[in-house]
């Protein structure tokens, strides 16, 4: 079976997300804060008369929050009714992927081996394959 | 087929729910043949439409029911309370197996003889006769044309207008930005206006009139009633009012709930409402009205209303509070005890309301909507509980305000008021860390939106404005802003769990201007001030009223407009009470205007002659004496500073202070009360007088001249003359064991009679009024 992803740049890794999961890949500027939300959680942006959830992915994993001054490259990813915008580094390519999804075997920081799902191959390279809702939820998640 | 059914079970429920109402009418008038009439259309047509779809249980029970409906309505039979009982217990089970028939449950078919029976238990076996009743079934019909729509659907109708009025918003913007084509403007005009009649038009097709929320009342109240053995009348009124469907849903447990405690738990037995000296039937109104973008659902009962007493000892003994804390609670507070969870003041636990599900239950679930439970109790005398809630979930009308940089939308149903903090009406004191807003005679937390969401406030507090919210009954408080923007109407998204979860905000929503913005919850901001947590604290801190606190520089004060057309200003320390005054109650008399009220007749200042039309009167007091100033109408609550020039001569006018840029004139109220307070002074505190009776010269001609000193008279041989501070006797009278320095002796002679006659002459006026008031000063001495 052939899947899409989307390979992206988080936090200075190349990782892949499943595209089916991908609505919408976005610039995003002027973010509305959101006081006294968790911290990944980077603001509200306005997508077409949508209010996103913007997410900071590298908040996320746990790596710091990232500085968010220009526009930034986000992935849209809607749940539950909700559309929440990721934001990443840069988005790179979408590639077919036919192969299996690896277990992850060698020992990952902790906040990538949350939002890992497993690896996979893509050409040349091994990827890791993150799970967009283990993005969304944060890293406060785990401890709930 | 299938369709045939669905449309069977549909219309089924809707006359099942329109009957509701009309089956306790009937038991209320058997003889109301139209009603009757409804009730037997319906299990007719039940019968018909089951022998149609082959439904033996259904056709059975209707069968019955319709037999027994058609001899009654040939007068073979008449309708006792137990016939209406079985034909009740016949169309519920008509409900149950409908609804079954739906979800594909099954029902147990073992006692349907049973409720088959116990409509024939009247010994009287009338033939069974088949009335035909096509006609009506037609008639039915014809009344339910109407479409049936999925509800999803209309959601879904309803989200896509939403995002248009967003997208329109959004190309409104746009335009803003470049104008310059006016046939695209134009255009753009039609676009919006399309777009907000569509808008209308969904959410109206939302609408649901709250008669499907009234309808089951009836029937509860009457089950309930019979249950308890309480005599109970239902009003219901307002069943027109329309409110979203969703709405409809959210209300419906809570107010079933609270029909349940006034029948349960408010309206009494039939012998106790005898003894308390009420109508022996108990009464429950229910009435729903608009009222602008809300709708206003009233509870009413008539029963013995809430103890806020055993609620407070309730409170202590569960730990809520403490028993200091619950002595000082006003009554609105205690009555407020009853959101608490845990608490219901019935002693015992019924099988009716207490359920565990309390009144906190109620309250959380009409905030949840946007809605207000306040509740009002007078003990022996019933409940109002009122219930406001916003017209739909989805478009809010709110007010835009911003905080560091930021805007943030408030719901519009939580505001009270809006306030600026240099208004001069406004004080800001920090006590032990809190801060309280003194506004008017109330004090309110104050809570900053800075604070509370962790971000720099933009301007100092002396700039920002003051929004006083009240999200639900009782705890009011104040939200400190940089600024306040506009009111808008919003559309309102849920917003992200993320964003949920901080327990601050109620949604998002877009701006105008494109942007994101968030919707304050103001319950969560209370929750997470602790101001709901803090009240009882905050109450204690501030239990003086804030007029005492004030006078440090500036005093609260009356501002007025007297009878002749003049602004003038009093001191509100000593205004006791404002009351309306007819023109009889006034007159010229001994000397002076007076007034009558409340049995007492008190002098009356500020009015020189009789009135054409009723006046208005301030009562005053200085603590001892009592007096009357009648003005035409009051103007505001002012702040009286210290400046002010005094004026030049002494009179009812002490000086002249501005006040709104205008000259207003200060009354004196020491100069008032000197010089109209004298004979208004409290009965009980005037020295007394015990005077000879019997003699014609000291009753008709001293009396007056004593009374007007300030004492009141007695006769001598009153028991109540042994108090008197002043005995005046004629020189020649015989005192017996009265003491000697109270007395005052009187001669008829201008001289003395000797050296030691220590009387005064009768018409030595001064001395006599000397006298009088050296003896009411050692009485003063004394007392003290």
């Amino acid at each position: 079976m052939t899947e899409l992803l989307l390979i992206i740049a988080l936090a200075g890794q190349r990782v892949a997300i499943p595209a089916e999961d991908v609505e919408a890949v976005v610039e995003i500027e002027g973010l509305t804060p959101i006081p006294r939300a968790a911290d990944h959680v980077a603001g509200l942006a306005a997508l077409r008369s949508r209010v996103l959830t913007v997410i900071d992915c590298s908040a996320s994993i746990g790596l710091g929050r990232s500085c968010i001054d220009g526009p930034r490259e986000a992935i849209v990813v809607e749940t539950d009714g909700h559309p929440y915008a990721l934001l990443v580094e840069t988005v790179e390519d979408v590639i077919e992927f036919s192969g299996k999804v690896r277990p992850v075997r060698t020992s990952l920081a902790s906040g990538w081996r949350r939002v890992a799902r497993g690896m996979v191959e893509a050409g040349e390279d091994l990827l890791l394959l993150v799970d967009t809702q283990a993005l969304l939820a944060g890293p406060a998640a785990v401890a709930a | 087929m299938e369709d045939l059914i669905n449309e069977f079970i549909a219309e089924t429920r809707e006359m099942l729910e329109a009957l509701g109402g009309e089956i306790v009418a009937w038991e209320a008038e058997p003889d109301d043949r139209g009603r009757l009439d409804e009730i037997f259309r319906f299990v007719h047509t039940v019968k018909g439409n089951c022998g149609f779809f082959d439904l033996p249980r259904l056709e059975a029970l209707s069968h019955a029911a319709e037999d027994v409906l058609a001899d009654v309505r040939a007068g073979k039979r008449r309708a006792d309370p137990r016939l209406v009982t079985a034909v009740l217990a016949i169309i519920d089970r008509i409900g149950e197996l409908v609804q079954a028939l739906e979800t594909g449950e099954s029902i147990s078919s073992s006692d349907d003889n049973q409720l088959i029976a116990a409509l024939s238990e009247t010994g009287d076996s009338a033939a069974p006769e088949h009335e035909a009743g096509t006609g009506a079934v037609i008639e039915a019909r014809k009344s339910l044309r109407s479409i049936r729509l999925s509800v999803d659907l209309l959601d879904r109708m309803m989200s896509g207008v939403s995002d248009m009025v967003l997208a329109r918003n959004e190309l409104a913007r746009r335009l803003r930005e470049a104008p310059g084509n006016l046939a695209i403007e134009s255009a753009f005009e039609r676009v919006s206006g399309c777009i907000a009649e569509m808008r209308d038009a969904i959410t109206r097709t939302r609408m649901q009139r709250i008669d499907n929320l009234f309808v089951s009342l009836p029937r509860m109240v009457r089950d309930l009633a019979a249950e308890l053995d309480k005599q109970v009348t239902l009003e219901v009124d307002g069943g027109d009012v329309e409110l979203d469907r969703e709405m409809i849903e959210m209300i419906r447990d809570p107010l079933t709930h609270i029909v349940r405690n006034a029948v349960d738990h408010g309206i009494e037995p039939s012998d106790e409402r005898v003894n308390a000296g009420k109508p022996l039937t108990g009464s429950l109104r229910v009435s729903a009205r608009q009222s602008g973008n809300q709708i206003l659902i009233e509870i009413v009962d008539d029963g013995r209303g809430i103890d806020g007493e055993r609620l407070v000892r309730k409170a202590v003994g569960a730990g809520v509070i403490s028993s200091e804390q619950g002595e000082r609670l006003s009554h609105a507070q205690r009555i407020a005890l009853i959101f608490q969870a845990g608490l219901s003041t019935a002693q015992e636990v019924t099988a009716i309301s207490g359920r565990g599900v309390g009144m906190d239950v109620v309250r959380a679930n009409i905030e949840r909507i946007g809605g207000v439970v306040d509740i009002e109790s007078k003990l022996g005398q019933g409940v109002r509980l009122t219930l406001r809630v916003p017209l739909t979930l989805t478009i809010i009308p709110a007010l835009t305000v911003s905080v560091g940089g930021h805007n943030y939308a408030i719901p519009r149903s939580a505001i009270e008021e809006i306030v600026r903090s240099k208004n001069n009406s406004v004080k800001i004191e920090s006590v032990g860390g809190a801060r309280i807003a003194g506004i008017r005679d109330k004090r309110i937390p104050l809570v900053s939106l800075g604070d509370i969401l962790g971000v720099e406030e933009g301007s100092e507090m002396a700039d920002q404005s003051m929004i006083v919210l009240k999200p639900a009954g009782g705890d009011v408080y104040a939200l400190a802003v940089d600024l306040v923007h506009d009111h808008e109407e919003l559309v309102v998204k849920p917003a992200a769990p993320v964003v949920m979860a901080t327990g601050l905000y109620a949604g998002t929503t877009l701006a105008d201007d494109g942007s994101p913005i968030l919707l304050l919850d103001p319950s969560g901001i209370a929750a997470s001030a602790g101001v709901v947590l803090d009240q009882n604290e905050i109450d204690k801190l501030t239990a003086k009223p804030v007029t005492e606190r004030a006078t440090d520089d500036e005093t609260p004060a009356l501002l007025f407009r007297t009878i002749e057309g003049a602004k003038r200003v009093i001191r509100l320390a000593v205004v006791e009470r404002i009351e309306d005054i007819p023109p009889e109650a006034i007159k010229r008399s001994a000397g002076r205007m007076r007034v009558a009220v409340g049995g007492r007749i008190l002098p009356l200042a500020g009015c020189s002659e009789k009135p054409d039309g009723p006046i208005r009167i301030l009562r005053l007091s200085d603590g001892v004496t009592e007096l009357a100033y009648g003005f035409a109408e009051v103007i505001d609550l002012v702040s009286l500073g210290p400046d002010w020039q005094p004026a030049s001569s002494l009179g009812e006018v002490g000086g002249v202070t501005l006040i709104g840029g205008d000259q207003v004139e200060v009354i004196d109220t020491y100069w008032l009360f000197g010089a109209h307070g004298r004979d208004g002074a409290a009965e009980a505190s005037r020295p007394v007088c015990a005077l000879p009776r019997d003699d014609g010269w000291m009753e008709h001609i001293l009396r007056p001249i004593v009374e007007s000193a300030g004492y009141r008279v007695v006769a001598a041989d009153e028991p109540q003359a042994a108090e008197a501070d002043v005995v005046i006797a004629s020189a020649d009278a015989e005192i017996g064991s009265v003491n000697g320095g109270k007395v005052l002796k009187i001669r008829a002679h201008l001289d003395p009679a000797n050296e030691n006659d220590d009387s005064i002459y009768r018409y030595d006026r001064a001395g006599l009024l000397s006298a009088l008031s050296t003896r009411a000063a050692i009485r003063r001495k004394d007392g003290e």
